[in-house]
């Protein structure tokens, strides 16, 4: 052992002493200052008083959607010295789990599934909404919402976003070119298909393919189809199982999907065959719609964001969207939509403050006025939606005649909504027997 | 907000005191251990030496397994004993017995065929000209995250009506030779299979690398010696080269069978587990951490480890053998 | 240690044809292999130059008769709107993360590889069997409880025996240090431990006659030997934690602050994952210091001919 090792090897174990006694307020990065108290801050004065604090929010919503939420709140966030951490994860549905039970839950979460919240509500990991964020959310929602996020006679969670699933998007100028008019009933929309594919066009695609979340398009489908069918009641026995999902309601939608997806005068325009719904990316099947291969696409209202850039969504412009007309006349205007509910796993009285503010109208119109968004608050000032298709879709859900329904897979145990569903649709569309895929899926229901 | 100095100064700095507190107290262990008391050298020798690595695979592995294989007794929220229920249900649901095939599929073939391509590679560019440039080839896949090659490779499988434009390689290959595309990933087993070039792919470059090295530490004299003596080339690779790098082929084979049964990313991000290519290790997640049934997803964690018995046996083997040898 | 001699001074003028010939066909061989290894990528990043519509249109090979060029996508990845100028944070949280990883496993491999190797002690192949048993246990069983062992610490009948570990700011970085660690020990100590098995038991006992002790020959013969292997498993454990999204995702968080790049690249697929065609740009971005680090370490390699030479 040589002295000028040993004394290099002193000096390396004693540096990192000497900088941590002196460097750890440095390295663990103090925040920066509030801001100033300024007349623009008068709304938000409630709030104040919890300078310096951190509330943390997780969610799935990401990237460009995600930085319109930031800006959403960000003056409330300046204004009331609270800072927002916001993140967005694509493994939302899965890492919510494992973040709850590793004991390193956030302070708030958007849920898009009211099943997932429901759950860490009966596990007693969510709190239940104080008395001031129930109220708000008491007068700005219906009950028909705050019935979704109800565990128990408690509320947990108040709406944010919200979106409609059961939208057929189509081009506004093909309709015009061949004297199609939108239909309102069942019938005028099959006579449509049926003169599109005399016409020579495909009349409907679609696709189903969403990486691990692949299927969910077509579970919409059968959502749509057995809401207008049989109605809402019916259709709440069915998401809470008290009829077995091989039923012969649930067939007699199903066959009726099948009188579209899988049949071949009708798919897939634009990409082939009617098995190529199952590889087509829902992203990608609504594209030959521009070109005028396929006639329409149902998919939900988020589908404005994915058009090609430089794509007119209005009601004149290259395509826009209708409310997939009823089936029978007694169940109404039925709608299909989803949306995000907030829960909360903390109770400081820093994220009571966010957990208020995110369930006002000011909060709702402050996000609707960046764009691309809409909620079902009932005082959401819809002059605020500037793309026609938002504006069609908060007017649905407020329409006095829409039954408004949640999509049911979101609802069902995550093994069957996010599983078995899924998987046997994309069997089903794959060639598999109607019986066999509603007998799969109900086999797979967990027991108790 | 820019890119500030100030800002990004504190990681860095933590980076280093973390890295050179690090190893000071590895140097000083080194230097300690020989200084000892005598009595009982063996063994706190051996402590100092194992002892951080221990300590660390304890808490992080060996205790998860422990709770995972407990949890598999347990109900869906790990309240309730349910016993066997969950072996039950995953042997008898004709869908996880189609995970357990697949799962079968990609040992039997992902771990010989990509030690194979990698042993092959290794041996042909060993000391030619371009032999850098060569394995920086076949290593590029393994820069690419699991998930960054499914994306590359759904383009190689994807597929376009026959009358436009393909996009995907592999159908235009089929169509320039006057066939018509295909819809590859929705036929099983075929699916399965194509899943597993992804990996194959993805892994070769690990085997060409690690079997390269141990190419190289084969005595240059001994080739020589076979060179003048005009063995063919079949015959050094037959009786020279391979049982040369014998023990590191096992390694290799063993770790990417290790790889292949933890495969994960790829089946999610190509298939998402449809069109039935679902893997344990997939089914897995989806049971554990997206339907909420952490019980029927510990049963299929439990069935991997059970799995990697047969590995341990080899491993064992070489073991004894290797102690035999030295 | 002698130097390698060159192979061609010693041949004959016909075993130089012969191998020229048999040279020829390997080499066509390699070729072809390097080719269809290379092509998918290709693709891609002839794919990450191409308009998003004509990505989704046309194959990556009509570039060549009808070429479209731009750099949107590439625009995107590295100066999209919210990360303007923040892709370099990413850049440096990715090091800060991966470093450390991979000396720490190295390191801690490499000692328990030794002491698996050529230390007397009782249950040592058990042990050995065990570690490389623990390759099987699945990341995300072990999430969950290390990341209470984190954030809650331990208890034990209701006593705290370890405290929560309550980092801010740039100490954050420990928690995804440790994980990955863990993760990366078992191959790690299973790689390692076979080359340093195979060392020629000779030279321990040369050293053990010189008097050295374990800390000694561990320093003086056998990381010298090893380098190789140590460079390999170095440059491999780089890339699982370079490219990791699973355990950077649960344990530094998706801020700016401490995720890496692969949480960001994730991100910009988009709420609904339509912005997929910035995946193409952003793999090569972040494909770039892996295969650096490849290219740099790459003459480490080449050091084994003179491991073997002592070996033999």
């Amino acid at each position: 052992m040589t002295t000028p090792a040993r004394r290099r090897a002193t000096i390396a174990a004693s540096l990192p002493l000497l900088l941590l006694a002196g460097g750890c307020s440095y390295l663990s990065g103090e925040s920066q200052g509030a801001d100033p108290q300024s007349a623009d801050c008068d709304a938000y004065e409630q709030w104040q008083g919890h300078d310096g604090t951190t509330v943390s929010i997780y969610a799935s919503i990401r990237d460009q959607e995600a930085e319109l939420l930031e800006e959403s709140w960000s003056e409330f966030s300046s204004c009331t010295g609270i800072d927002i951490a916001y993140e967005g994860s694509g493994e939302f549905e899965a890492q919510i789990q494992v973040k709850v039970d590793g004991g390193n839950a956030p302070d708030l979460a958007f849920f898009p599934q009211p099943g997932l919240l429901a759950r860490f509500a009966q596990s007693g990991d969510a709190i239940a909404l104080p008395e001031s964020v129930r109220a708000n959310a008491e007068s700005g929602w219906s009950e028909d919402w705050l019935n979704y996020a109800t565990v128990d006679g408690e509320l947990y969670g108040t709406p944010l976003g919200a979106n409609v699933k059961s939208f057929v998007w189509y081009s506004p100028g093909l309709f015009s070119d061949n004297g199609y008019a939108t239909p309102t009933t069942w019938d005028e929309l099959i006579e449509i298909s049926d003169a599109m594919v005399e016409d020579g066009i495909k009349p409907w695609c679609a696709g189903i393919e969403s990486g691990d979340a692949t299927g969910w398009p077509a579970t919409d489908w059968v959502e749509n189809i057995m809401l207008r069918e049989h109605g809402p009641e019916v259709y709440d026995q069915w998401v809470d199982h008290e009829i077995p999902f091989d039923d012969p309601a649930v067939a007699e939608a199903l066959d009726r999907v099948d009188s579209i997806l899988r049949n071949p005068d009708y798919v897939n325009g634009g990409h082939g065959e009617v098995q190529s719904i199952a590889t087509t990316s829902f992203q990608d099947a609504g594209t030959p719609i521009l070109d005028r291969q396929c006639g329409m696409y149902l998919m939900g209202s988020f589908y404005a964001a994915q058009w090609p850039e430089g794509t007119t969504v209005a009601e004149d412009g290259d395509v826009y969207a209708f409310n997939l007309p009823p089936i029978q006349e007694e169940h109404g205007t039925p709608v299909l939509g989803g949306g995000e509910f907030i829960g909360a796993f903390a109770d400081r009285p820093e994220v009571v403050a966010v957990q208020e503010y995110l369930s006002t109208v000011e909060y709702a119109n402050s996000r609707a006025s960046l764009g691309s968004w809409f909620s079902a608050h009932r005082d959401l000032d819809l002059d605020l939606l500037e793309a026609p298709t938002d504006r069609l879709g908060a007017e649905t859900l407020r329409d006095s005649e829409a039954v408004f329904r949640f999509d049911g897979s979101d609802m069902m145990p995550a093994s069957v909504g996010a599983g078995t569903f899924w998987r046997g649709m994309t069997n089903w569309i794959n060639g598999d027997e109607t019986e066999e895929t509603l007998a799969y899926i109900e086999e797979s229901w967990p027991s108790s | 907000m820019g890119f500030s100095l100030l800002e990004e100064l504190p990681k860095i700095l933590w980076l280093v005191i973390g890295v050179a507190g690090f190893a000071a107290v590895i140097g000083l262990l080194l230097l300690l251990v020989d200084r000892g008391p005598k009595t009982r050298r063996d063994w706190w020798q051996a402590v100092c030496f194992l002892g951080p690595a221990l300590l660390l695979l304890l808490l992080g592995l060996v205790y998860p397994a422990i709770r995972t294989t407990a949890l598999s007794f347990f109900d869906r929220s790990g309240d309730s004993l349910v016993g066997l229920d969950n072996y039950v249900w995953m042997f008898t649901q004709p869908e996880i017995l189609t995970v357990l095939r697949n799962t079968l599929l990609w040992v039997l073939f992902a771990p010989f065929l990509a030690t194979a391509t990698g042993l092959l590679y290794a041996i042909l560019v060993d000391r030619s000209r371009f032999e850098s440039v060569a394995k920086s080839l076949m290593f590029m896949p393994m820069a690419i995250s699991f998930v960054g090659a499914s994306i590359i490779w759904r383009f190689v499988y994807a597929v376009r009506p026959a009358e436009s434009d393909q996009i995907g390689l592999l159908n235009q290959i089929v169509v320039w030779f006057g066939g018509e595309p295909q819809q590859w990933l929705l036929n099983q087993p075929l699916n399965t299979l194509l899943l597993i070039v992804v990996l194959i792919w993805v892994q070769a470059g690990f085997a060409m690398v690690v079997l390269s090295a141990a190419i190289k530490a084969i005595p240059a004299e001994i080739i020589e010696a076979a060179r003048l003596d005009g063995t063919t080339p079949w015959q050094l690779f037959r009786h020279i080269t391979l049982p040369s790098v014998w023990p590191t082929v096992t390694v290799v084979l063993i770790t990417i069978s290790v790889q292949t049964l933890k495969v994960f990313d790829i089946v999610r991000t190509m298939t998402g587990g449809q069109f039935d290519t679902s893997v344990i290790a997939n089914e897995m997640y989806n049971q554990a951490f997206r339907y909420g049934e952490l019980g029927q997803g510990s049963a299929l964690a439990v069935f991997l480890f059970v799995l990697v018995i047969p590995l341990v046996l080899v491993q064992m083997r070489t073991n004894r053998r290797a102690r035999e040898q030295r | 240690m002698s130097a390698p001699t060159s192979p061609a001074a010693t041949e004959s003028s016909a075993a130089r044809v012969r191998r020229r010939l048999s040279g020829r066909a390997a080499s066509i061989a390699a070729i072809v292999i390097a080719v269809v290894w290379t092509l998918p990528t290709f693709g891609l990043f002839v794919s990450s130059f191409r308009p998003e519509q004509e990505i989704k249109t046309t194959g990556w090979w009509t570039f060549f008769t009808d070429p479209s060029l731009t750099l949107a996508n590439y625009r995107d990845v590295l100066f999209g709107t919210a990360s303007q100028g923040q892709l370099a944070s990413y850049f440096v949280n990715s090091f800060v993360i991966t470093l450390p990883s991979t000396v720490f496993v190295v390191a801690l491999a490499a000692l328990a590889a030794y002491a698996l190797a050529w230390m007397n002690f009782p249950g040592r192949d058990w042990i050995f069997l065990g570690v490389f048993a623990l390759q099987i246990v699945p990341l995300q069983m072990s999430l969950v409880p290390l990341l209470s062992f984190f954030s809650e610490g331990v208890s034990i009948g209701g006593v705290q025996v370890l405290p929560a570990w309550e980092l801010e700011g740039a100490f954050q970085f420990t928690t995804v240090w440790v994980a990955h660690t863990i993760f990366g020990l078992p191959l790690g100590v299973f790689l390692l431990h076979n080359f340093i098995a195979q060392l020629p038991r000779s030279l321990f006992e040369a050293a053990r006659v010189d008097g050295a002790g374990h800390g000694v020959i561990f320093r003086r013969v056998v990381t010298p030997l090893i380098v190789p292997a140590l460079m390999s498993l170095a440059i491999f454990q780089f890339l699982w934690v370079w490219n990791d999204l699973l355990v950077a995702l649960i344990f530094a968080g998706g801020g700016v602050e401490t995720a890496p790049l692969t949480v960001r690249l994730a991100e910009m697929a988009g709420t609904r994952g339509n912005e997929w065609q910035r995946l193409t740009a952003g793999a090569f971005v972040s494909m770039i210091v892996p295969l650096l680090v490849f290219f740099s370490l790459q003459r480490y390699f080449v050091r084994g001919l003179l491991a073997g030479s002592v070996k033999g």
